[in-house]
């Protein structure tokens, strides 16, 4: 509790006792009546000092005028308990909300708080700390078991097991050594680790994902749009009600003859001014949004604001970019046909004979190999474009390319009717077997699909640039229901408007990159998903929602915490409009009185404020 | 020109009757306060004064509100 919470508590303790007293007292009259001021300012002195205030400066409809008016009427009333015991339930509710709200808030922020405090520069061979702002790119910082890395950078010296849970929600540690590139807001977990800085803090991951969750809650929902607007038109209405019940009835009761009854109409009244104040509806609806947004980010996905959390659950139709996103975007070998020799030896003609080329595929084919090439061995390396290349291996021709580069050497291989590229072999003219390289299924993208099927989804969309057989087969291994393939960047830009503009009223596209090439499509989209965007500036910057890892499961189980988020806000939206409409309808004709009201009033919020805390577990299984 | 100043206030209400203010200051573009992390983003005008719209944004806000706090 804060100073200021404490002195509060203090005070409601005192006069809530002293109230007690007098109301067990024996003593009755004007001289009740003044004792009842005593806790009467006590509690209430602050709130009244705001309303004259308030007053003053033009600002009628604030929740400390209206328990300043509710309360002192009712005690001009000739109900002094009455005034006195409202206004110290009002404390205990202002109270408990500043003490809830306080508490989760700061819950969810350290949920979030990956900032760096300091950072260690070794001089002299003594380590010494500074300010992570102050250190310029190149600098060798010193981190040690237990220390978070507090700018990206390159390790120069050392190993260490590394906690990458703040960034990706992945609790298995990574192994780096000398020469791997680290991200900020990585925890070592052992060993000492000296790294080359490479960008400035501010420039860093870690500050870049600060940055991003800290503005998340300024972009606002539309359901926080709404009950903002509602409790600007909601107050004032209430009040203006509540002086027609003081006046009106009393009126037309003169008119027709009868007793007026003044009292009892200013007593209803007064209950309404208390039904009227505004914050549980105001507060409960952010702070569930922040909830989920911060057990979003705790999951590794980085929402960038309400009202996209808001959006993911509306969401019926998700396209993919292919590559990267669904596959991981990396040649492998799929499969191998040898003739006359073992799979082993037909990669090992094909990766030394390869072992000067940069492209993609000769990386693979060594990689799939696992030998090492002595290069003194391959010799007269022919490069034929748009056939492929012949080289001299350990004293034997040996030639690597597609179709053609078989046929022209007069050979008829066999056809693999499979999707892929397909590498051809020959050695000393004598055909040896093909070798099928694909773009390999991420592990988790089947499930990621049926996943989103099981969230509702009506229909996912994969856009790719690659050759249609691969497409299809790829689309099919998934279950995805479109598929469009061979598209250059801007046609996906128009598949996706088309897509566009097909969907029904209300709802919602999501698309889901991984941020190259596909920055455009990103922006384009209701929703911009981009996936193992770390390092990718441009994909943070178009995208709305940010998965740290590569793991497209991700997206349906942002939209489970979107769904549970949303639930709880509207839970809470219906719950307190439903008591207040209640309490007011009773107040009217006169069955809640004055204690209900309050009572019902510090309870909605009490269980509002409770309700919007469990958003922060929706990520939870 | 974008900044975010600390702030400090009690209850959403008062935050939104900030945001209102803040956003009412000339000088001011635009203006969005969260309650949540208890920031100020203001984004200012062309040519505007930073300093000098700061103090009369704090000057609009505890108009408004007199319990509250702008760390400027």
């Amino acid at each position: 509790m804060t100073k200021k919470q404490k002195t509060n508590l203090i005070r409601i303790i005192v006069s809530a006792v002293l109230v007690i007293g007098l109301w067990v007292s024996p003593l009755t009259g004007w001289l009740e009546g003044v004792l009842y001021l005593i806790p009467y300012f006590i509690v209430g002195y602050d709130i009244l000092l705001k309303a004259v205030k308030g007053i003053f400066r033009g600002q009628v409809f604030d929740e400390n005028f209206l328990m300043a008016v509710a309360t002192v009427g009712a005690m001009a009333l000739g109900d002094w308990r009455e005034g006195c015991a409202v206004m110290v339930f009002y404390q205990i509710g202002e109270l408990f909300q500043s003490y809830a709200v306080g508490k989760s808030r700061r819950s969810i922020s350290d949920l979030m708080d990956i900032r760096p405090d300091y950072a260690n520069i070794e001089t002299d061979g003594a380590l010494e700390k500074v300010d992570p702002d102050d250190v310029e790119v190149g600098t060798i910082i010193v981190v040690q078991p237990g220390e978070r890395i507090p700018i990206d950078g390159v390790v120069t010296e050392g190993e260490a097991t590394v906690n990458t849970s703040a960034l990706t929600g992945e609790s298995l540690p990574r192994q780096v050594k000398t020469g791997d590139e680290v991200l900020s807001s990585c925890v070592n977990l052992s060993g000492l680790l000296h790294i080359r800085t490479t960008k400035e803090f501010g420039d860093s991951t870690v500050a870049k994902i600060l940055d991003l969750v800290e503005n998340s809650s300024m972009k606002k929902a539309r359901a926080e749009n709404f009950i903002t607007k509602f409790a600007r038109i909601y107050t004032p209405a209430v009040c203006y009600s509540a002086l027609a019940l003081a006046v009106l009835p009393p009126v037309v009761r003169l008119i027709m003859g009868d007793a007026p009854m003044w009292g009892d109409w200013i007593t209803r009244a007064l209950t309404f001014l208390v039904i009227s104040c505004p914050c549980a509806l105001v507060i409960c609806i952010p702070l569930s949004f922040f909830g989920g947004i911060g057990g979003a980010s705790a999951k590794g996905i980085l929402v960038k604001g309400s009202n996209y959390l808001e959006a993911l659950a509306k969401t019926s139709c998700v396209v993919f970019d292919k590559t990267g996103t669904l596959t991981k975007g990396v040649f492998q070998v799929l499969e191998t046909a040898p003739e006359g020799m073992d799979a082993q030896t037909l990669l090992g003609w094909a990766a030394q004979a390869e072992c000067y080329s940069k492209h993609p595929i000769s990386q693979s084919l060594k990689t799939a190999w696992g030998g090492q090439v002595d290069t003194d061995q391959v010799t007269d390396v022919e490069e034929l474009g748009g056939f492929g290349l012949t080289a001299q291996v350990s004293g034997h021709a040996v030639a690597v390319g597609n179709r053609r580069l078989m046929e022209k050497l007069g050979i008829q291989p066999a056809e693999p009717q499979k999707a892929g590229t397909v590498v051809y072999v020959a050695v000393d003219g004598v055909y040896a077997g093909w070798i099928l390289l694909g773009d390999v299924v991420k592990d988790h993208a089947a499930q990621a699909i049926r996943g989103l099927k099981a969230e509702g989804i009506e229909k996912t969309v994969m856009l790719t640039g690659d050759a249609d057989a691969a497409a299809q087969q790829v689309a099919s291994q998934l279950g995805v229901d479109e598929v469009h393939s061979q598209l250059l960047p801007a046609d996906k830009v128009r598949q996706v408007e088309r897509l566009l503009k097909e969907r029904k009223e209300g709802q919602l596209l999501a698309f889901v990159g991984d941020g190259i090439n596909d920055a455009p499509v990103l922006a384009r989209a209701d929703i911009g998903i981009a996936m193992g965007a770390l390092g990718s500036d441009a994909a943070i910057e178009a995208a709305d929602v940010v998965l740290m890892d590569d793991d497209p499961a991700k997206i349906a189980l942002a939209m489970r915490i979107s769904r549970r988020t949303l639930r709880i806000v509207y839970e809470n939206i219906v719950f307190a409009l439903a008591v207040k409409a209640v309490c007011l309808v009773l107040g009217a004709i006169g069955i809640a009185n004055m204690w209900l009201a309050i009572g019902a009033d510090v309870g909605v919020m009490v269980l509002a404020v409770l309700n919007a805390t469990r958003a922060l577990s929706a990520g939870k299984e | 020109m974008k900044k975010t100043y600390k702030i400090e206030v009690d209850c959403a209400a008062c935050a939104d009757k900030m945001e209102q203010a803040a956003q009412k200051t000339e000088g001011v573009a635009t203006a969005t306060v969260s309650f949540m992390t208890q920031k100020m983003k203001v984004e200012f005008a062309e040519g505007a004064d930073v300093d000098a719209v700061m103090q009369q944004v704090l000057k609009n806000c505890k108009k408004v509100e007199d319990d509250c706090e702008i760390y400027l």
